[in-house]
């Protein structure tokens, strides 16, 4: 596959939360406010890549029997960067995410991309697969954030959009807002990808 | 009683699973049948409890007795990674038939994050020692529930019509929907 193609298919046809279900923690639990998940899928982009491009390097030289243990600690020496980065420049927000940024260190999504992609390809794959997962898994906390934000509290990005003639489902943004709004949006996608099948099907009868 | 109040807090009130996010795979990928959620939760608890027990003392005689708080994540997972080591060749020699029940489950525990969460969150709460050992099994009484109660209602929901783009995920995240939801009743009941 080319670099490209391997960029390209973490953004959706792999997409971490919708399509391999994992990294769920965080994808629930910060999706409540705008900022916290920029910088939440940003800090998971970061450590995506740091691990990516340590563990590429260096696959050749780190035992076979303790490899998961070595990614473990490679990745939370990342997280740990991006933590105290976060809690210098940004107090508030690193506050307002509190244990969730350390909670990378346990994201499947980092661990399996090491594991499952890292540790078989050269660098530049690598870079170009973490990349491509991090953006989809940043998309993916974006979209549930979004829609959580204008049924729950009329806003987006912390800008008023509906008027007041709409009563704001308090729900969506407490914890049983977040498992309904990512349900059904994956049996959304379920459907469309279905349906196209369906077609595709049929053209070829 | 304090004690008491720890445990009903982390179980129940502030449940891992359905309102901190924490554990979320094994609850979608391992909630398929009773039995196995229920040994999968046992587990866990028992893992969960000894990590309690485990970080506290890290935390307070190296991380703050060394002064060196830019390691506790690491740290941190190191300890649970070779506690669950440890737990499995224990089990594995002393207990043939529970090996058997939990086995498979026990590496799976290491990136469990309600694990790693708990070690966190107790950090934040700043409990004795006692208390911390409280929180955890707590916690991982919690995690047991809540798989228990999702393979049980998902046995039955094999024989419901479910619409063809809702079944798995999409219908047992709803599912989840709806306990939180049930859960949210217990907020606020405790303050610990």
């Amino acid at each position: 596959m080319s670099i490209f193609a391997e960029f390209k298919k973490g953004l959706w046809s792999e997409n971490a939360v919708f399509r391999q279900l994992l990294g769920m923690c965080p994808t629930l639990a910060v999706t409540n406010t705008a900022v916290n998940r920029v910088f939440m899928g940003m800090a998971t982009v970061f450590v995506l890549l740091g691990s990516a491009v340590t563990v590429s390097i260096f696959k050749n030289l780190i035992p076979k029997q303790v490899r998961l243990a070595a990614y473990v600690v490679i990745i939370a020496t990342f997280v740990t960067i991006a933590d105290l980065f976060l809690a210098g420049s940004f107090p508030e927000i690193s506050k307002a995410l509190g244990p969730y940024v350390p909670l990378i260190v346990v994201n499947c999504l980092v661990l399996g991309r090491a594991e499952t992609f890292s540790s078989k390809n050269s660098l530049a794959p690598s870079v170009a697969d973490a990349a491509g997962m991090g953006i989809g898994f940043t998309f993916a906390l974006l979209w549930l954030g979004v829609v959580r934000e204008i049924i729950g509290s009329g806003t987006i990005f912390g800008a008023q959009l509906l008027g007041g003639w709409f009563e704001p489902w308090l729900i969506m943004v407490l914890p049983p807002g977040a498992f309904i709004s990512l349900g059904i949006t994956i049996g959304l996608i379920n459907h469309y990808t279905n349906r196209r099948e369906e077609a595709l099907h049929q053209h070829w009868e | 009683m304090q004690l008491v109040l720890i445990f009903i807090s982390a179980a129940i009130v502030n449940n891992f699973v359905l309102t901190l996010f924490l554990g979320i795979c094994p609850f979608l990928g391992m909630s398929k049948r009773v039995e196995a959620a229920f040994s999968m939760g046992l587990a866990t608890t028992f893992v969960m409890t000894l990590t309690g027990a485990l970080t506290w003392i890290i935390n307070t005689y190296i991380i703050k007795g060394l002064d060196v708080p830019y390691l506790q994540n690491v740290a941190f997972i190191i300890t649970i990674a070779s506690l669950v080591q440890f737990v499995e060749m224990y089990i594995k020699k002393t207990s043939p038939s529970l090996y058997r029940t939990l086995g498979i489950f026990l590496p799976l525990i290491t990136t469990n994050c309600a694990v790693f969460g708990l070690a966190l969150f107790a950090d934040l709460k700043g409990f004795s020692f006692i208390e911390n050992i409280a929180y955890g099994f707590g916690a991982g009484a919690g995690f047991t529930l809540a798989m228990t109660m999702m393979a049980g209602i998902r046995e039955e929901l094999r024989f419901s019509d479910v619409p063809k783009a809702m079944e798995g995920a999409g219908i047992t995240l709803i599912v989840a929907g709806l306990m939180a939801l049930a859960f949210m009743g217990f907020s606020g009941l405790l303050t610990v």
